[in-house]
Formats: structure tokens, sequence, C-alpha cells
């Protein structure tokens, strides 16, 4: 029975995305022998099409309308029904976005199938079935699950892997006809851009965090003189925000921002989970502290136990001085 | 007038969570049972609306084992009366089983404007079941709400996603998905703490709702765990060790460009 399932999708209305779960569908893909199959939806998409094509989509499916133009999720996910129930792939990659994880769950709902949202990694096992890993409680452990069901659906956060490089492998684009659209119940009144801090933390590769060790407000500005020099961005813990409202929202750990940089020092931190589960995919992980039993210890490469104050400084002016000569 | 059905779970206190270095599973025998953080914001609205409109506000938790005392706060927030449906066969469900019961659940309860849920549940932090659970009933759903008013039969919502930020009108009945930033939610009095033990807690088992046994629980999945550990720590825990701030900083400083993590400094 599950054998009629064949295929390897994905979706998202974020077209970087898009092009990083193509790096996973071809992956998958090819351990279960079967095609890649890139979902555009919209109007007057044809560009994004062209680009996955380009990337190396053995199939793009087209579903253009100009009732599409607008994301509305009631109508977009009466599509994806339609086109899911109708070709029967055996895995749906969603991008696990705010939009993204809503469509995936009505879907795998609609469907009566299984779904697992914010997907650090995907395999395939032995008997060809679809395995995730997403952390768990609050970041103290990730679980591994199986799908039994068809279709798989599985949802990618952003910046998990690494984006699809442009191809020879010439692949087709489809386009598929819907014969209605469903009407929506929700009506978006106003839709306007949201003030953030652009991206600039996760794509950073050096990102020198602060914490509780941190006294003031204003003493920032010595690992703000450090990530300059490095050309890093600065961060801070959730403390900071929210006990001592020093900064608004964004902080980094589970609850905020998530990063991966080829360089993270932490200064004053003691390495509560929730931080750890945000710093844990960084290439390198400096830890100073006073504290010579901070927990973040346990998870650095390299360990300071020291006054920020005075290691911070220091260490910018080493680095400064030993790369001076070279 | 308002009847509001409140999704209530009670969910591990993560903070709790402990790890067995040697194993990396997770103990778990230690940490108490809450409300899902969140949902205590869902509870808190739901008060809000009926304490400006009129009418009733119901919890309803699923847990396969005692959750009587964890819904007495909820109770004692302002919830009138809650609904436990407890079995052991709701065991090692996953959101699919989950959302199947609690829909059979709001529909033998009765007639609604508002299912409102937590955004997801501070243990599994799935944010599933809330969306499920809509499609199920055959209600519209909006997620990560931070604001709403309710006129009439319109509620009109206000949502942050990643990068804007969106007003959203829907008609009753609806489902909403709530964030810690649509309010504070309050810590109950001692009257209330009182009150709410006079209040009425009404347990269901699965045959009460009439949930088919092979579509709950494990049985009822359709994704099983495979394994659940603490994430494996390659990390070379290094001492950079020296005499002075200085000398520490300049070890830190060589091991650093030894492994080509900096390349350049601006000066």
């Amino acid at each position: 029975m599950m054998s009629e399932f064949r295929g390897v999708w994905f979706y998202s209305e974020n077209m970087d995305l898009m092009l990083e779960m193509l790096t996973k569908a071809k992956e998958l893909a090819g351990k279960l022998k079967a095609e890649t199959g890139a979902l555009v939806i919209g109007h007057e998409v044809k560009a994004q099409a062209q680009k996955l094509v380009g990337s190396g989509a053995d199939k793009v499916l087209v579903v253009d309308h100009a009732g599409l133009k607008v994301f509305n999720s009631e109508t977009y996910l009466g599509v994806l029904t339609s086109v899911v129930k109708e070709r029967k792939p055996e895995v749906v990659l969603f991008g696990s976005t705010r939009k993204g994880k809503e469509l995936a769950a009505r879907l795998a709902t609609r469907l009566q199938t299984g779904c697992v949202p914010d997907c650090t990694n995907l395999s395939v096992d032995e008997q060809g079935r679809l395995v995730s890993e997403r952390v768990v409680y609050g970041g103290s452990a990730s679980a591994m699950h199986v799908f039994l069901t068809r279709p798989q659906i599985a949802c990618v956060p952003p910046r998990t892997f690494e984006k699809s490089v442009p191809s020879e492998k010439k692949g087709e684009i489809v386009d598929v006809e819907v014969a209605q659209l469903e009407a929506p119940r929700t009506e978006t009144v106003e839709v306007k851009p949201l003030e953030v801090s652009g991206g600039k933390l996760e794509e950073a590769k050096v990102v020198i965090v602060g914490g509780r060790g941190v006294e003031k407000k204003e003493d920032f500005k010595i690992l703000e003189s450090l990530s300059y020099a490095l050309g890093g961005q600065v961060g801070y813990t959730r403390p900071l925000a929210e006990d001592r409202k020093w900064f608004k929202g964004d902080w980094i750990g589970l609850s905020g921002i998530k990063i991966r940089p080829v360089l993270y020092i932490g200064a004053g931190i003691s390495g509560v989970i929730q931080h750890v589960a945000g710093i844990r995919d960084s290439q390198v992980i400096v830890a100073i502290n006073k504290d010579a039993e901070a927990p973040i210890f346990e998870m650095a490469d390299y360990i300071v136990v020291g006054d920020l104050y005075e290691v911070i400084p220091a260490l910018e002016a080493a680095l400064k001085k030993l790369l001076a000569r070279s | 007038m308002v009847r509001i059905i409140v999704c209530v779970k009670q969910a591990l206190d993560v903070s709790q969570i402990k790890v067995d270095a040697a194993t990396r599973r997770l103990i778990t025998v230690d940490a108490q049972k809450k409300i899902s953080d969140f949902d205590k914001n869902a509870i808190e609205e739901a008060v809000r609306l009926k304490e400006k409109l009129g009418g009733e506000v119901v919890t309803l938790t699923l847990e396969p084992e005692d959750a009587r005392t964890t819904v007495r706060e909820a109770l004692a927030m302002g919830a009138d009366k809650a609904y436990v449906v407890s079995d052991p066969v709701f065991e090692g469900g996953d959101t699919m089983a989950t959302s199947y019961v609690l829909a059979e659940a709001v529909k033998k309860i009765g007639s609604f404007d508002l299912v409102l849920c937590g955004e997801a549940s501070v243990d599994s932090f799935s944010a599933q079941v809330g969306p499920r659970l809509a499609d199920r009933l055959n209600v519209p759903v909006v997620m990560y709400v931070k604001k709403l008013t309710l006129e009439g039969d319109t509620v009109t919502v206000e949502r942050n996603l990643e990068d804007s930020y969106e007003t959203i009108r829907v008609k009753t009945p609806a489902l909403l998905t709530v964030t810690k930033e649509l309010n504070e939610p309050r810590i109950p009095s001692l009257m209330s703490i009182m009150k709410a033990s006079k209040k009425e807690v009404v347990v269901w088992n699965a045959a009460d709702v009439g949930v088919a046994k092979e579509k709950v629980g494990e049985a009822g999945s359709a994704i099983k765990v495979v394994s659940v550990l603490a994430p494996k720590v390659e990390r070379k825990r290094i001492v950079i060790k020296g005499e002075t701030a200085a000398e520490v900083a300049e070890n830190l400083a060589k091991a650093l460009i030894q492994d080509g993590v900096v390349k350049q400094v601006k000066a």
C-alpha cells in the first residue's frame, strides 16, 4: 500500500529555505531512489520555479493562480491537500516557519498522517522510513522519531542545511491545475514588515555573547569592541532581556535565536540548558567565567576561568598583536 | 455571553529534568508536572473575556495519568469547570492521536465560541495539537496570537511571524493559539484557591468520550519514538592557562588562530 507513495517534496514560502530543503531532499531522494519535487504556489512565480530547476530539483510543481497572489493559510492548505492527495509523495518537507508549521500540521491532519516540526536532521532507515531528529524538553534532549504512515511530513528550520548550488541537471517544470480554490475563513486585514535583527546574529561568523556576569549595560562596549575587531556580532542571554530589561527580545537560546557561528565566545554566562540549546551547533565554543564550576565549561572547546573584564580586552589586544605580524 | 474552552496540558517542568551522563538518558522522575506555561496565557485571556462579556470558561486536559491537582490551578485562575480526559490507553500518543481525543471531548462538551491553546507545550514544543484540533473540529485557526479583541461573532487578532506583523479577522467559532506576549497570567489569591476547591472537575475515560482504542495512544500514532537522549557533547574542553589575564588571553588567541577561526582583525 505504501509503495504507491513516491517522491520527496518540499514547500516553503521562503525561497532561501526552499534551496536549503532541496539539499536535504536530494539526499533523501537518493536513498529512496525517488525524485525530488519542489512545490511553488502563488501567482507569476516562474522565476522561482526556474531557480529551483537550475539548482537541481527533478520536478518543480507550479500552482499558479491569481487567487494565490497573497498568502492565506486556508487557500494554500486547500491547494496543498489536493495536490498531495492526488500525486502521493512519500515525503513532504515544509519550512519550519510559523506559516509552514501550521500548514504542515493541518495537512497532516487532513491526510491522517504524522508530522514532526523543527527537525534538526532527517534520514532514512533500513526499511525506507523517514527518521527525524528534534530538540525536546527545553533543550535537554534530542528525540528521534520514525514515521509509520504516508506521506511523511517534516518541517525544517531556516539555516539547518546548506543551500543547494546551481547544477547542470535539467529538471522539469510541471504546471498543476487546481479546480477550485478553497474559500478562506480567515481575513488578513493588514500585513506590516516587522523590524527584526535582520538575521545578523544568525548569519554572523563570530558571535560574542554577554550573560549575567556583565554588571552594567554600558559594559557591553567591551564585548562590542572585540566583536568589531573580529567582524562579528554581539548577543545576550535571556535574563538580561527579561529580568534586567536591558534589551528587548531576541536573546540567544532555545526560546529566542539559535546561532551556529564559526566562533562563539560566551562571557559571564553560566550555561543553563536553554541557552546551550541555542549555541550547540557553533563550530568553536569559548567560555569565560569566574566560576570554575559553571556548567557552560562542560560544552566548551576552550575554558577560561577568569574575569571577563580582564580577559576580553586582553584577548582583543593579543589577537591584534599576533595577527598584525603576519 | 461567551463560551470558551481552554486546552490545558500538564507538562513536565523541563528545568527539573536531569541527564545521566553515562547513558545520555533523561531522568524525569523528580521533575514535577505543572500547567504548561503558555496555556496559562490562554486561561488568563479566557477569564478576562468572560469577566468582560459574561459567559463560561471550561478547561480541557488530556492526560494518561491523574491531572486533577494540576487543573485546580486553572480553576483558581478563574475557569468555571475543568474536564480531564484520563485513561492509560492514551499513553505514548503523538499529536495526531492526541488531537483526535481532544476533538471528541470538545464535541462532547458542546458548543463554543472559542477554543484557546498555548502556542506550544513547554516540554515537547511541537505547536501541532492546536492546528490539528482546529481541522478536526472544522473551525478556522489563527496561531501565535499576541493580542485579541472579540466583538459579537468577530475576533480580531494580531500576531507576529518571523518577518511580519499581521492583523487577522475571523468569525467564531474559531481556535486560537496564544503567545506569552498576550497577557500576564494572574497569580490566584488564597480566596480564589479556596473557591476553586468547590468547582467541578469532570473526569472522563476513553469510553466516556467515545474514542476508538486503536486510534489513541501509541497504537493510534503516526510516528514512533526511536530514542530520546541528551545531545552528545564532543567538545575539546581545553582549559586555557596562564599567570596573568594577558597570558591567558595570548594562549587563547593562539589557539583560535591555530584553529583557523580567527584569521584577521580590524584595527
